[in-house]
């Protein structure tokens, strides 16, 4: 099996290239933020407060709000006059299912106000559901917080369509309606050439099967096929989707580490599922080196089986994440500097980190691709050339 | 930290709305898309193999057309060669067919000269003899006067026939 592929692509080159730049950027946001600003609650809506208030910006808070999950998609407005989405909350407690819609809470993330639905009063505390504290504290939230700001409350079982996972639903139906829709176009042009968008999906994926499948599987790629495809293109569908800044993107879907956990055990369950006895006994009993080495090598290896996923799960996570971490911070740096004339700065940073963000997000799916797999390709190769 | 917390209701949903898209799209779109593709690529492969055997068979067809080309000229020349002989054969034939004609007729007409030749001379041989008889009569007859010059005279005539 040839690896040196991987490493000597000009793509990878530039992936290295990209991840030094994007580490450098990134020291420079840490840099920034206020050691003396707590992550309080208070300080978190003051974006858009018009400077009379003389509150310390929260940087970090805000950047970590934007990029988390939330139960609704707001659209502009700051408090009870902000416009959002609403989307369905459902929770799961003791006696039974709970629903109800996120507009209940009336924009309100800080656990002040109570829904009550089924004899159960539930709060939105940082976006997440808490069942309420009967007397609110001494902030006006039904919370009860011990001295590090970690909640005691009860926390339901929450399968609600979020933000994530009404943007997991809407991307996987655009992902239906347009290769189901190149799938048809390929019957109605049956043996000939593509057409529309059918030829600018199908350099893809014959990339993906001749660069990624091919090299990678061999003979046996067929069976592997549907699901490097289907994880290429939902990776890179919601890598960009997440690059768009309103609705219906804005969800920072796969830089969702349990988005990513799925994924990579997907991933690990096919590798080890299809793995023959061949790749079995180069982990547990390595041919071709000394018993004592067999014994010392058995237990790394047997942690390899764990890591190549767990690599692949904080991969696209990172990545992801800190290049919308990064262009928030660009953009922080309008109120940090409290100056509107740092605004033509800021964007033409934040336009040129967004470039280099869509490629990322190609280079992030081909790379789960990739190792994908590589990995799959290792487990199921039949004749080992170590 | 925030990031890191893990979220059941995501994990969960993405997990059934994943292997969902995953069974959907490779039933409904990667199946026929892949399947499209081979064909079309197993269409190209057989159009480029028969393209290669045409113009192999074209050459080939060729390379025939070129030998029979040169066996029927070779043949050609055969043939020119032969009625070439043949006829240098007749030519001849007729030649020395002529010749030995010739020679026939010649042969025919000298013995048939020397039959000539031969009556004319016996014809003459007999008009002698007649003529001598009848020289003989006369001279016999004005020599009989004279006898020893009679004798004389017949003895000299029969002398001069037998040297005819």
């Amino acid at each position: 099996m040839h690896f040196s592929h991987i490493f000597k692509s000009k793509k990878n080159l530039q992936s290295t290239f990209l991840a030094l730049f994007l580490a450098f950027f990134s020291l420079n946001v840490s840099a920034h933020p206020k050691p003396d600003a707590p992550a309080s609650a208070e300080n978190h809506g003051t974006v858009a407060s018009e400077g009379t208030k003389t509150e310390e910006f929260d940087i970090t808070a805000f950047i970590l709000h934007h990029i988390a999950d939330s139960h609704g998609f707001h659209l502009w407005g700051e408090g009870d006059n902000s416009v959002a989405v609403s989307l369905p909350v459902i929770l799961w407690i003791d006696n039974g299912l709970v629903t109800f819609m996120s507009s209940a809470f009336h924009h309100d993330d800080e656990g002040k106000h109570v829904v009550e639905k089924n004899g159960q009063r539930f709060v939105n505390y940082h976006e997440k559901i808490y069942i309420a504290s009967v007397t609110p504290n001494e902030h006006g939230e039904y919370m009860s917080l011990d001295a590090d700001h970690k909640a005691s409350n009860v926390l339901p079982l929450d399968f609600s369509i979020t933000k994530n996972v009404f943007t997991l639903i809407f991307s996987a139906i655009i992902l239906i309606i347009v290769f189901v829709g190149v799938a048809n176009s390929y019957a109605k042009r049956k043996g000939k050439s593509p057409k529309g968008f059918q030829s600018l999906i199908e350099p893809v994926i014959l990339f993906i099967r001749d660069d990624i499948a091919i090299p990678n599987l061999g003979a046996k790629y067929e069976g592997y096929m549907p699901y490097l495809l289907t994880v290429f293109f939902f990776i890179w569908f919601n890598n960009i989707l997440g690059m768009v800044p309103f609705f219906p993107g804005g969800a920072n879907l796969t830089g969702n580490i349990n988005l990513t956990l799925v994924l990579s055990v997907i991933t690990f369950l096919i590798t080890n599922v299809k793995a023959n006895g061949h790749y079995w006994k180069h982990i547990f009993w390595m041919p071709g080196v000394p018993v004592p080495m067999k014994i010392f090598l058995a237990p790394l290896e047997l942690m390899g089986v764990f890591t190549k996923p767990i690599a692949l799960m904080i991969r696209l996570f990172a990545n992801i994440t800190a290049g919308h971490i990064l262009v928030l911070a660009l953009l922080c740096l309008i109120f940090v500097f409290k100056s509107i004339f740092i605004a033509p700065v800021s964007i033409v940073f934040v336009v040129f980190i967004s470039m280099i963000e869509l490629l990322v997000g190609f280079i992030q799916a081909f790379i789960f691709t990739v190792l994908t797999a590589l990995f799959i390709g290792l487990a199921v190769q039949e004749h080992g050339e170590h | 930290m925030d990031l890191f917390s893990p979220s059941i209701g995501l994990i969960v949903w993405s997990t059934i709305v994943f292997l969902t898209l995953l069974f959907i799209l490779a039933k409904f779109a990667w199946k026929p898309v892949m399947a499209a593709i081979k064909e079309r690529e197993q269409f190209i492969d057989d159009a480029l193999n028969k393209a290669e055997l045409a113009t192999q068979e074209m050459a080939r067809l060729t390379a025939q057309n070129e030998d029979l080309m040169k066996q029927a000229r070779a043949e050609r020349d055969e043939i020119l060669k032969e009625a070439k002989m043949l006829k240098d054969n007749i030519v001849n034939e007729a030649k020395t067919q002529a010749q030995t004609e010739g020679t026939k007729l010649i042969e025919k007409a000298r013995i048939e000269i020397e039959n000539q030749k031969k009556a004319a001379l016996a014809e003459l041989k007999g008009q002698v003899s007649s003529l001598s008889l009848e020289i003989a009569e006369r001279v016999l007859r004005s020599q009989l006067d004279d006898k020893a010059k009679q004798q004389d005279l017949v003895a000299s005539l029969l002398k001069d026939v037998e040297l005819n």
